[in-house]
């Protein structure tokens, strides 16, 4: 063991934990806004809109994440011309831009089953009582379903959020230096990749313990009448 | 888009992305099932009496399951690389780096990770049969072996069978990340493909389908496995 390698790099390492924070809560934050769109077309009556959702959620869910990062980052430059023409491939050259897509569209198609599972777990009395006394779809949509759709979803859900800080470490694989990219960056200058790893797992498992931990303290908010 | 690319034939890929197809396959088949006999393990170990094996087995999926995968196989790869290149000096004087077998490397990375999901659900499923039905086992006097076999084995097997699909598929799409240590499956050689044609996107997408037919086939494959397990189940 290097201990001095280790010493050195833990500061570096470190540094990157803000870059995977960062890929991680504006992708969870973009995949929740579009899970929750395609949870509702999921469950609409309009067959094309929840073929739609079904096909999106299908694709996201059967293919590795890999592919989809590589798609979007590798893959567009095939179609460069017709990007720069309509003014989008300056995000398309971005990396970090990339990442978030890929990271965003993955969470989403997840967070929408997640969400859909919830909101079919809502009791037929609990909406038949809210449009009974005369509330609009979104009221009760925003007073009723969502908040017990939420509470019922919310473990599988954290699991969800762990799962994203792990598949944050393949931004690495497009240039991106977060926890992993740093890494590898370090180990290529030092030859020490037992010691530089095992910090960065650390870190991961460090990021992975708080995030149970907030997940578990958002549970016991939501519904308080079971810890009583 | 050219798809003569995708012909068969020395012009086009089509025969190379299936080879990689039967890589993932071949690698996926190994890893997940080197997470079973490791789930398998990690539930006995969950449920035994001793409180260092128990430790043991929480230790191994709490910290599998919560580092990235990614991280596993760069640690294994270059890690054990230099471990066994320093045995090699120790013992033969030997010099240089050593190149792990990447397929075994990948196997044993992604089947660990595959493992941890395992013992949960395998816990889950032997935790949900009856203890009354283990105890009238024991009561007319099956040794383990027996009661295993004829009690606990097959309705562990219906019980863990839903969740066992999830990590199958689970542990398909984590072998795409094998391809970072140089295994040609799918995306090693989509790679390879997209660099030497300059067409990525023709061969991502390649490589997305070839994936979404696997997905789909071993998801029928499960389901029907499911309804014949659940042949013998009264339902209401």
């Amino acid at each position: 063991m290097k201990f001095d390698v280790m010493k050195e790099s833990f500061p570096k390492l470190i540094g990157g934990v803000p870059e995977t924070l960062l890929l991680v809560s504006i992708s969870l934050l973009i995949g929740f806004i579009l899970a929750v769109v395609f949870a509702q077309l999921r469950l609409s009556k309009n067959i094309f809109w929840s073929w739609i959702a079904r096909t999106y959620i299908y694709i996201f869910r059967s293919t590795p994440l890999l592919v989809q990062i590589y798609l979007i980052y590798y893959g567009s430059g095939q179609f460069r011309l017709l990007l720069q023409d309509i003014g989008a491939w300056t995000f398309f050259r971005e990396a970090w831009f990339c990442a978030i897509m890929a990271l965003s569209l993955n969470t989403g198609a997840y967070t929408a089953e997640i969400i859909r599972g919830g909101i079919q777990s809502v009791s037929w009395g609990e909406v038949e009582a809210g449009k009974a006394i005369g509330m609009k779809p979104f009221t009760l949509f925003r007073r009723i379903v969502f908040p017990v759709a939420i509470r019922q979803a919310l473990p599988s859900y954290g699991n969800e959020v762990i799962l994203i800080v792990k598949s944050s470490s393949l931004a690495s694989t497009i240039t991106i230096l977060e926890i992993t990219g740093i890494a590898k960056k370090i180990i290529a200058a030092t030859y020490a990749p037992i010691e530089v790893f095992i910090i960065a797992g650390c870190l991961y498992l460090v990021i992975n313990f708080i995030v149970t931990r907030i997940i578990e303290y958002a549970e016991h908010k939501l519904s308080p009448q079971m810890y009583r | 888009m050219d798809f003569g690319l995708l012909g068969f034939g020395v012009d086009g890929w089509g025969d190379e992305m299936l080879r990689g197809a039967f890589m993932t396959l071949m690698v996926s088949i190994a890893a997940y099932s080197l997470g079973i006999l490791l789930g398998a393990l990690g539930t006995f170990l969950k449920l035994s009496k001793s409180f260092f094996l128990r430790l043991l087995a929480d230790i191994y999926t709490t910290i599998v399951r919560g580092i990235p995968e990614l991280l596993i196989i760069y640690l294994v790869f270059f890690g054990g690389g230099i471990m066994l290149a320093k045995i090699s000096a120790l013992l033969y004087g030997g010099q240089g780096y050593i190149n792990l077998p990447v397929f075994v490397t990948g196997m044993i990375c992604i089947g660990f990770s595959s493992g941890a999901y395992s013992a949960e659900v395998i816990r889950g499923a032997v935790l949900a049969v009856p203890k009354g039905q283990i105890e009238a086992a024991k009561a007319i006097g099956m040794t383990p072996f027996t009661l295993f076999k004829r009690v606990l084995g097959p309705q562990v097997a219906r019980l863990a069978l839903p969740g066992m699909g999830n990590i199958w598929q689970l542990t398909l799409k984590h072998t795409s990340m094998i391809s970072v240590i140089g295994l040609v499956e799918i995306m090693r050689q989509s790679a390879v493909a997209s660099g030497s044609t300059r067409e990525p996107f023709t061969f991502y997408a390649m490589a997305g389908l070839l994936y979404l037919g696997i997905t789909s086939i071993s998801n029928k494959g499960f389901s029907r496995a499911e309804k014949w397990a659940a042949k013998g189940v009264r339902s209401e």
